[in-house]
């Protein structure tokens, strides 16, 4: 069996993003990227959530009955995320409490668990520790960017480094506080999907209905 | 597929969930422990600092970690205790072993404490010639749903709160959790403690008519939708600078009789 591992790898990252084609893990994208740093460790948090219990649902994955399956994954994530948790409250102490509630959410990130149930049950170890990483990495891709555009535009500023002074401070630059508020990355987002699906029109999901043409007895 | 209904039964179910469950809480419960002491110091250096920060925004700034000084007091005399070092001292064992802490009588018990510990740390900020500045004393007490914990900021001459600092609640978010926010805790700058007979006046304004009647410029507004915790705020405050608390020790600075 000849396994593509690179392409397991990469595949994630724009072609099958998770966030840009599948749209999941959105409520946490929206709650996390105001500014750069806090996305930048959930991305970790969520890159090392995925690799870890893709890998260890993927270890148990011949062991696991059919009808206990869900729950078994979803106690090995839990158990994963909170340990993860544990970890950054120990060592990354100031950030962690501004992610605040959304590393125990990492949880209920769609991703997570739909890694798990539908690569890590079929494939082997490492393929799902890769499939793990690309689909961290994907997430993390969108919400570096989005977490980016967030803050520059919102504070003027990166990795919290000002770069544009504001009008506050007698420079001339207007921070766009909208940018700090949730909608904001619904905007950007919306707009990273726009520009993917068109350079890969492939990617665009076919309607779900189409309208008659219209006749002539209903344009009366 | 005869091998997968031998996998799907009960039996094989049960077990395969005991046996994940099993490790999964053996891997939470070590990476808890382990962690716990490191956690720890991070909260408290981290509370200490950002409250000398934001308690006193004209000074803070200036202040370090090393003009913070910590000592431990004797409770029920209110006297010093040098024998005791503040960095080692932990309040929470302490309170909770028979020989370290003491019943709070019924009716002085406002913060729903039960036993508190025979000692507790103080955090004094000296100005020029060793006069003290600033007295930073760690209260705690039950609110609606949880342990609130707090710094109380007092002027040197400890008749005045300077500031009130939540740092840490898991009341009712959005609700409760508004002890946390700073313009609730703004409200409590400057508020003087005792009327002019020395009586402890100081809380916060949680039932009707608290706002209109004579002691109204002793208390804090309330919270709408969280009069629990507020109520648990007021508890807290007003028993740490009680008699059971940190009052002998407050007479003492007053007096004068605090080196």
């Amino acid at each position: 069996m000849n396994v593509n591992y690179w392409r397991i790898l990469t595949r994630p990252l724009i072609d099958d993003n998770p966030l840009t084609l599948q749209i999941l893990g959105i409520c946490s994208a929206l709650a996390v990227t105001t500014s750069l740093d806090t996305a930048l460790l959930m991305s970790l948090v969520v890159v090392c959530v995925l690799a870890l219990g893709n890998g260890s649902v993927s270890l148990i994955r011949n062991h696991l009955p059919h009808s206990v399956r869900i729950i078994v994954q979803i106690t090995i994530i839990a158990s994963l995320v909170i340990v993860v948790d544990q970890v950054l409250q120990a060592y990354a102490f100031d950030l962690s409490k501004r992610l605040s509630v959304f590393v125990g959410l990492v949880i209920t990130n769609c991703i997570v668990l739909g890694r798990a149930e539908g690569f890590a049950m079929h494939n082997g170890f490492v393929a799902s520790v890769l499939d793990g990483i690309g689909n961290g990495l994907g997430y993390s891709l969108i919400l570096v960017m989005v977490g980016a555009i967030r803050e520059f535009f919102g504070k003027g500023s990166l990795l919290n480094i000002q770069i544009l002074v504001p009008a506050s401070q007698g420079g001339s630059f207007e921070p766009l506080h909208l940018m700090l508020l949730p909608p904001s990355a619904f905007f950007i987002i919306g707009g990273i999907i726009w520009y993917i699906r068109r350079k890969r029109p492939e990617q665009v999901e076919k309607p779900e209905f189409t309208l008659r043409p219209r006749t002539e007895e209903s344009a009366e | 597929m005869s091998e997968t209904a031998g996998k799907d039964s009960a039996a094989r179910a049960l077990g395969v969930a005991f046996a994940v469950a099993f490790v999964c809480a053996l891997l939470v419960s070590t990476t808890t422990v382990l962690l716990r002491p490191v956690q720890r110091a991070n909260i408290e250096t981290g509370r200490i600092m950002q409250l000398v920060r934001e308690a006193l925004p004209d000074a803070g700034a200036k202040i370090g970690v090393g003009d913070l000084e910590a000592q431990v007091v004797e409770l029920a005399s209110g006297r010093i205790d040098t024998g005791i070092d503040p960095a080692v001292f932990d309040t929470e064992t302490a309170a909770s072993q028979p020989e370290t802490s003491a019943e709070i009588p019924r009716d002085q018990d406002l913060a729903r404490l039960r036993r508190r510990a025979l000692h507790a740390p103080v955090y004094l900020v000296r100005g020029a010639g060793r006069s003290i500045e600033t007295i930073i004393l760690p209260v705690y007490g039950r609110g609606y749903q949880s342990i609130l914990r707090a710094w109380l900021v007092l002027d040197g001459e400890a008749t005045r709160v300077r500031a009130l600092k939540v740092y840490e609640q898991g009341e009712t978010p959005g609700v409760g959790s508004r002890v946390e926010d700073p313009e609730w805790q703004a409200e409590w700058r400057d508020r003087p403690i005792y009327d002019a007979d020395g009586v402890l006046r100081i809380g916060v304004a949680t039932r009707a008519g608290d706002e209109s009647g004579p002691y109204a410029k002793f208390l804090v507004d309330g919270i709408s939708g969280a009069t629990r915790t507020a109520r648990g705020i007021d508890g807290m405050v007003r028993f740490w600078l009680g008699e059971f608390g940190f009052g002998p020790f407050l007479q003492r600075v007053r007096k004068g009789e605090i080196q």
